[in-house]
């Protein structure tokens, strides 16, 4: 018994204001100077391609997606990588300090990020990283929230799985590789998808800790760009759009996906 | 002798699994910590190295009232933030966890926002909320009320980025209350519905106290970056106008890398925290009060 909801009424609308800001961002990306400063606003008469071209022109777009594409696909690397083999340490070994380290590794999801970036930043400059991707890298490297989600990964998991490649003389890395790994996998795709959502986003650390044009991640140059064409909007919407290109497609093509991982962090 | 060497194989093996990630966390994360609160203590500009200061900064902090304003507007764009955000993603999401059709579509343009920037936010929003030509001012102007400033109105400005930041989360705490809802178990609402109860009463007694866990952990998380609210201000705002956004981390950015007064910046944050995990403790004890379980 299906009919016509009333509810399409009430949700028609709101997706309508939840899209509005995307839509008009690339209608004004594709306006003119002047089509973008009319009131009331309307919709462009053709189709601007020029504002991608001067975007591109004086942004260096392309090295703030790369910069941004190479430290995301670090930290998302090392934290399937470290936070799986600490996770698995943690769940499964009864080590000297372990249950210590744990709990104080625990204790620094509760610290928020501005107390901890005065001082990584002193750091970061005696370490010589300042304006380097290093030092976008290494505080994202490994993170409390990706060892507790794999640790609590492995506790659901039965322990006769491995007890019997252990028994069979596998070592506790190849069980870990050739035992577990298949299982993983839709954890470690919910641990990937968020560590790159929030290393693509970051935006206050990379603002303290890089200061030239050819360091910067997407979301500062962007900022950056915002700053300095403040009145040509066709020309900053064009930057915007390209910025976001590259998530809005991967969101477009694994929506469910995505949902899925962000609502098993949330419940779990 | 074999279990001896097997438990320091033992040892041997957890810290080798482990020690990679603790290491860093350790240096990147704990360390930092303390040295904050170190340099709460110093008078440092965060290039060369401090000297010590006692209690001034925390002195400081009590007597200035930029800092107060600063928590003031902070706490009042939480009391906003947070009840708006859950107020309007558990209705929506009870209407998307109907079988209706469309209602893929409908999801996917509720949880857009979810991988837009802060950045490209900003940036669509001061378009929109613009005072001259917005398509907020156009829609104001159709049905007759005058053109309003938003952003570069000081009275307007912060609840013009409550909006934004409501726009930006709402995706995030629909999809949470989603998958709450459909755990909730099928039998459980028809059992209502055979006992008698109506849509709106089984929602009221059966879903609503089942997602409360839901409904929990999004109140800390919410409250949590709310006092940590920075990013939208900076790129729409950066403060104003007259200081009119200038929430507590803007306050805390601002001493630290305007006025390069590190030692009052670190305690500044010493004091969010403070504020963050009395809201956390808080509110963790309420929910265990108000916690529901189905096995």
């Amino acid at each position: 018994m299906r009919r016509p909801s009333a509810l399409h009424l009430v949700l028609l609308p709101l997706s309508a204001v939840m899209v509005t800001p995307l839509v008009w961002m690339i209608l004004v990306s594709v306006s003119t100077q002047q089509e973008s400063r009319r009131f009331p606003p309307g919709l462009p008469s053709g189709i601007e391609w020029e504002n991608y071209l001067a975007a591109m022109r004086d942004a260096p777009l392309g090295s703030w997606l790369v910069n941004s594409f190479v430290v995301s696909a670090v930290c998302v690397a090392g934290n399937l990588l470290l936070c799986s083999l600490a996770g698995y340490a943690f769940a499964r070994i009864r080590f000297l300090g372990g249950r210590v380290a744990f709990f104080l590794m625990l204790a620094t999801l509760m610290v928020p990020f501005q107390i901890v970036m005065l001082p990584l930043l002193i750091m970061m400059r005696s370490l010589g990283l300042v304006d380097t991707l290093g030092a976008l890298i290494a505080p994202n490297l490994a993170t409390a929230f990706g060892v507790f989600l794999m640790r609590q990964f492995f506790t659901t998991l039965p322990r006769e799985l491995e007890e019997a490649a252990r028994i069979d003389g596998a070592s506790r890395l190849r069980t870990l590789l050739q035992v577990l790994l298949p299982l993983m996998r839709p954890t470690l795709a919910t641990l990937a998808v968020l560590t790159f959502l929030q290393t693509w986003n970051d935006f206050l650390w990379p603002l303290i800790v890089v200061q030239s044009p050819d360091t910067m991640t997407v979301q500062l140059g962007l900022q950056s760009f915002q700053g300095a064409h403040t009145t040509n909007w066709p020309k900053l919407m064009a930057a915007t759009v390209l910025s976001q290109l590259p998530v809005l497609l991967v969101f477009f093509f694994a929506q469910r996906f995505f949902v899925r991982s962000v609502a098993a962090a949330g419940i779990k | 002798m074999t279990l001896d060497r097997r438990r320091l194989a033992d040892h041997a093996a957890g810290w080798g699994f482990a020690a990679p990630a603790v290491v860093l966390i350790g240096v990147f994360g704990l360390v930092p910590v303390v040295w904050s609160f170190v340099l709460s203590f110093q008078h440092t500009d965060l290039t060369s190295p401090g000297t010590f200061a006692g209690g001034a900064n925390y002195a400081k902090l009590v007597a200035d009232p930029l800092f107060w304003d600063a928590a003031r507007r902070t706490l009042v764009y939480v009391a906003l933030f947070v009840p708006v955000t859950l107020a309007l993603a558990l209705p929506i999401a009870v209407m998307l966890n109907q079988r209706i059709r469309g209602v893929v579509l409908y999801r996917l343009a509720v949880s857009v926002p979810l991988v837009t920037s802060t950045v490209a936010t900003g940036i669509m929003f001061s378009w929109l909320a613009n005072p001259q030509f917005g398509l907020v001012n156009a829609a104001l102007d159709a049905v007759g009320l005058p053109k309003q400033g938003f952003f570069a109105d000081p009275g307007q400005a912060l609840f013009a980025v409550v909006a934004m930041t409501v726009w930006g989360w709402l995706g995030f705490a629909v999809i949470i209350y989603l998958a709450a809802l459909q755990n909730v178990p099928k039998d459980l609402i028809e059992a209502s519905s055979l006992d008698g109860c109506g849509r709106a009463r089984s929602f009221w007694h059966v879903e609503l106290p089942l997602v409360s866990p839901a409904t929990g952990f999004l109140l800390v998380w919410l409250t949590i970056n709310g006092l940590q609210l920075f990013d939208a201000v900076y790129v729409t705002t950066k403060g104003g106008p007259l200081r009119a956004t200038t929430v507590l981390v803007y306050h805390l950015y601002n001493e630290a890398f305007v006025s390069f007064d590190g030692g009052y910046a670190a305690a500044i944050g010493c004091a969010v925290f403070v504020l963050i995990a009395a809201f956390t403790l808080l509110q963790l004890r309420f929910n265990r009060r108000s916690h529901y379980e189905v096995r």
